[in-house]
């Protein structure tokens, strides 16, 4: 007997729901039996990491919290990844908008309100967008290779950020650290949950994966941009341009990006430093592939690893892994996570070797 | 210990096993838990290696009355929140974070929890249960300078940098002056290399400097890297944070130690009999918190008298390196003869005396 | 400016040179074959540990020896985490992107488990093994003054070069690169040769990685890498994945880098330091951006990067 992966007529649909739950039970499974042959409490570990944060009410916020920005970056990144558009420098993109939205409110002086707020979250959008349309304006007119173009400008953006919260934005009561002033309490971000830390760029994050399905499965626009990605010689006969599509791709990209800064910023540090680039941006592609690429795939794939980050440290206090063993463990759940998908496409059968042996004998 | 816990939680079911996590786990009543939250991997060898060793001393010292635990690798962003939250909700009753950069999170959640005392190391932002602590690392600076102002030939010391944040700037120019006092042309070339650990750059930035004619490299950022450069080179340098004389035996002069041992357990004490206040500590030499590795024995006699005099003039409090005058990088005095710069002036220092060269 | 100030300059280049010219070589030819593996900083790492922890092991035994075995356990490393990779994308078709993300964040976190027995501790560095008259005369120093690793990494460009363009093999490489379904119904295994090219960048990434923990400095510590791998990844796409553009654009990339410490230790101080540091960065998009519009560029992308091979679809 032997086994043979056969493909499907049409992706199963089944699968697609079923095989990434199954992965992470798998990830449950082995963490167990790993962590207790390395000495840790195999049980208490998984018991951390994977239920913890979604059965102890008050890990919710946290989850809530990490998982905002992931989501919405991802999302963005999910359009350009369908076009065939490869923008990694959403790290540098989430910065430079953190930073517009902290030029409007130290402009904005002592004044603050709704309108202040939400023009700094539209300078963060605007900023992201205008980040990221360098490498789409250096793509249509040079071709220069987006992927290059982008991650050398998050390493720019960091620099950015270094020269403006250590020089012309150091906060002036701030002990000459490196840091810009605290934002007045009327200018930061509305808590939407009284006594957490759920503030409405959260709520946003689980609205706009809707707003971008509707945009993707509904629109022109997103059908154009799955012509483009799937076939860009097709969608040049059909008339589409593709340097539109580029264009709209990284910046759509950098505006999320942007967003996602703009709301780290005014919903939950409320102050930039130089340690407020701490990787989202990258995580983020992680979660628009784990999410196929679907805004609502985004959304859940945010969540989960949200919850292993959240858990992860959770984990460290409580039976006491390194940070290291929950990345680790990270990892696997994203390597089965993704080793899963064959299961959409292919299913298995276990075929004995007599009936071939039957079909030479009756030649 | 980790398979009767299993057992125990295997039998009681996977949903009561959660809910006994949640919950303050259950200690025997006089034993306080002590939480630590930690920028960088324990095992960096530097900042964080630092003060786990400190909290090794609480556990050896009072491991009958506290139990401490640690989170690694913890983001200076909103995602510290979390994990001091979680420290305080499982029972913390004092709780260090390390970090400049968790300042208004450590603000923040303190308030949320105002039975829980909170340490925040190196910040200025305190609460009714937020104490604040810093070492004062200019002292030791002071001491190195003074090595470096006697045993440099060239008179050009290099001095590796992360950023130019106060407690740079006060080493820097404590190097420099102390070194001034020994040779009045001894320079400093200072590089901030915009990172606390990025050992092929601090490789590069050391060849840099011993280039540019430096003989003796300071480091202000935390791997032993620099050192080793500086050993192949057969030129000097010093330890950061920690003795690292076993990476580099001919190029380590001495190290300045960050030893927080001895105040985590006075706090950690204070705790224990409800005498704990919120204070802002600024500890130096004199109360152990900087300390020094063994003086390598190729340094000559009188650079260890001189060395030792500083150590002893900050003992007992004679001597002050930032005293006047002090000229900055323009000749402009900004010191006048005999005045003291005070703690809380030097704390928030962004100026560079005469001497020192860098772009920034 | 003298002659010795220039050679120290320039041993420090080639210092910053070799690893992200190693790994980029590696990720060049896997590249070609048609997979994206974007996992190098965690290849790196885990060769930076393996190297490490096998020269310090045998290290006092066999001081002679312990190097290259330290080099060949690098090489062993990365190989077979990045086969782990393969085994993913190509046996199960998973996402290139992802996988090689997940790889990363996978090679972190084991190099730092692995690495806990190790930190703290050191090891004669990997340096020249030419007789020191020559590795540290004044002028000889420039040729002879090196690891083995530098000439290791020089004499693999045009190896590199050579096999993609003048041998059987390094064709067919191409081949499956460029129509994998082509060279599959001629007769050519794309999964093995994706292996075996995914394996080779796995292998020249840990040998970049332990460039840092036995040469520069010999030791180990979490995340040495700073972040080295990302910057290959770049470099391949810099160079147009054409071998003599690599090398010239890792060495441009380690004399910008160097010219920023100089600028910053020289005290040039008319623009913001940030500018400096940053000035790599830009200086790289804005040569990219030249070298484009002189060409047809892109055009030496391989077709199938990052697409997985169906042969029944």
């Amino acid at each position: 007997m032997r086994i043979k992966l056969e493909k499907r007529p049409a992706p199963s649909v089944a699968m697609m729901v079923l095989t990434p739950v199954l992965s992470v039970l798998l990830t449950m499974l082995i963490g167990v039996i790993v962590f207790d042959f390395l000495g840790v409490d195999g049980f208490g570990a998984v018991r951390d990491i994977f239920l913890t944060p979604i059965l102890a009410s008050y890990k919710w916020q946290d989850v809530a919290v990490k998982a905002a920005p992931l989501v919405i970056i991802a999302l963005g990144l999910s359009v350009g990844n369908r076009a065939q558009v490869w923008n990694i420098g959403a790290e540098g993109q989430y910065i430079i908008g953190a930073l517009f939205a902290a030029g409007v409110g130290i402009a904005a002086g002592d004044l603050g309100g709704p309108f202040v707020v939400l023009a700094m979250v539209l300078a963060g959008i605007l900023g992201g967008a205008l980040w990221a349309a360098v490498p789409a304006l250096l793509k249509t007119r040079w071709d220069v290779n987006e992927i290059l173009s982008s991650l050398m400008l998050t390493y720019v953006a960091g620099q950015v950020l270094g020269y403006l919260v250590g020089g012309p934005w150091k906060d002036p009561n701030g002990r000459n650290f490196p840091a810009t002033a605290p934002l007045h309490d009327n200018q930061v971000l509305p808590i939407v949950f009284p006594g957490t830390t759920v503030h409405l760029g959260v709520i946003v994050a689980l609205i706009l994966p809707f707003a971008f399905w509707w945009l993707m499965a509904r629109s022109m626009f997103g059908f154009q941009v799955r012509v483009v990605g799937a076939a860009p010689q097709a969608a040049r006969h059909g008339g589409f341009d593709t340097k539109q599509t580029i264009w709209l791709a990284l910046v759509i990209s950098g505006a999320m990006a942007g967003l996602a800064g703009a709301f780290e910023f005014t919903g939950a540090l409320h102050a930039i430093n130089l340690g407020f680039p701490s990787g989202y941006g990258f995580t983020a592609i992680i979660v628009s592939f784990l999410g196929r690429l679907n805004p609502i795939g985004c959304l859940i794939a945010g969540v989960v690893l949200a919850i292993t980050y959240v858990g992860g440290q959770v984990a460290q206090t409580t039976v006491h892994i390194p940070s290291s063993t929950a990345g680790i463990f990270q990892a696997m759940m994203l390597f089965l996570i993704l080793a899963s998908d064959i299961f959409i496409r292919y299913r298995i059968r276990f075929v004995s070797r007599r009936p071939q042996a039957a079909a030479v004998a009756g030649e | 210990m980790a398979n009767i816990s299993r057992r125990t939680l295997i039998k009681t079911g996977a949903a009561a096993a959660t809910l006994s996590a949640i919950g303050a786990p259950v200690l025997a009543a006089d034993k306080i838990k002590i939480g630590f939250v930690f920028l960088g991997p324990i095992g960096d060898y530097g900042w964080t290696w630092a003060h786990n060793q400190a909290r090794l001393m609480v556990d050896k010292e009072l491991g009958d009355k506290v139990e401490t635990v640690y989170v690694e690798n913890v983001n200076e962003d909103a995602s510290a929140i979390p994990v001091i939250r979680d420290l305080a909700k499982q029972g913390c009753k004092l709780i260090f974070t390390t970090s400049y950069g968790y300042m208004d999170q450590t603000i923040q959640v303190a308030s949320e929890f105002p039975d829980v005392k909170f340490e925040h190391c190196t910040g200025y932002k305190r609460a009714a249960n937020v104490a604040t602590y810093n070492s004062k690392f200019h002292e030791g600076r002071a001491v190195l300078g003074t090595i470096s102002g006697m045993m440099s030939k060239s008179g050009t010391i290099g001095y590796l940098g992360s950023y130019k944040v106060p407690e740079v700037v006060l080493g820097v120019n404590s190097m420099a002056l102390s070194a001034q006092k020994k040779n009045p042309n001894a320079k400093i070339k200072l590089v901030l290399i915009d990172s606390w650990f990025d050992p092929p750059k601090e490789a590069a930035a050391t060849q840099t400097m011993i280039n540019l004619g430096c003989d003796i490299v300071a480091t202000h950022t935390d791997s032993p890297g620099p050192l080793q450069i500086l050993e192949q080179k057969k030129l000097y340098g010093f330890g950061q944070g920690a003795d690292m004389s076993k990476f580099a035996p001919h190029a380590h002069l001495t190290a300045i130690e960050d030893y927080w041992g001895p105040y985590y357990i006075q706090r950690a004490k204070a705790v224990l009999d409800g005498s704990w206040t919120s204070t802002d500590t600024w500890d130096g030499i004199k109360e152990g918190t900087v300390r020094f590795a063994p003086y390598n024995k190729v340094m000559p006699d009188d650079v260890k008298a001189a060395a030792d005099a500083i150590r002893k003039g900050y003992m007992d409090g004679t001597y002050n390196v930032f005293t006047g005058p002090i000229y900055d990088q323009d000749g402009k005095l900004r010191v006048k003869e005999g005045e003291v710069i005070s703690d809380a002036d030097l704390a928030v220092m962004d100026w560079f005396v005469k001497g020192v060269e860098t772009a920034s | 400016m003298s002659i010795d100030f220039i050679i120290a300059a320039f041993i420090t280049v080639v210092g910053l040179t070799t690893p992200i010219l190693l790994a980029g070589l590696g990720e060049l030819v896997v590249e070609k074959s048609g997979v994206l593996n974007l996992g190098v900083e965690g290849m790196m790492l885990i060769g930076a540990v393996c190297g490490f922890a096998l020269t310090y092991t045998y290290g006092f035994d066999y001081p002679g020896i312990a190097p290259w075995g330290g080099i060949l356990a690098a090489a062993a490393g990365g190989a077979l985490s990045a086969l782990l990779f393969g085994f993913l994308v190509l046996e199960l078709n998973s996402n290139q992107v992802a996988t090689g993300l997940a790889l990363a964040i996978f090679g972190t976190g084991l190099s730092s488990l692995i690495g806990q027995g190790f930190t703290g501790m050191i090891i004669t560095p990997f340096g020249s093994i030419f007789p020191d008259a020559l590795a540290t005369g004044r002028y000889t120093q420039v040729i002879f003054g090196y690891s083995p690793l530098v000439y290791f990494a020089l004499a693999m460009v045009p190896a590199v070069h050579w096999f993609l363009n003048r041998t059987r093999a390094g064709l067919i490489l191409r081949a499956v690169g460029e129509n994998d379904l082509s060279a599959h119904s001629i007769g050519y295994s794309v999964k093995q040769v994706r292996y075996a090219a995914i394996a080779f960048g796995g292998a020249m990434a840990g040998i970049g990685g332990a460039y840092f923990s036995m040469v520069i400095t010999p030791m180990w510590a979490e995340k040495m890498t700073a972040g080295r791998g990302w910057i290959a990844l770049a470099l391949v796409v810099f160079a147009g994945w054409r071998t003599g553009r690599l090398l010239a654009g890792a060495f441009f990339f380690g004399v910008l880098m160097t010219l920023e410490l100089y600028a910053k230790a020289s005290g040039f101080s008319l623009v913001p330091s940030e500018v400096w540091a940053a000035m790599p960065y830009l200086m790289t998009v804005v040569a990219l951006t030249l070298i484009s519009r002189r060409e047809t560029a892109g055009g030496n992308a391989p077709a199938c990067l990052g697409k997985p091979f169906l042969p029944t679809a």
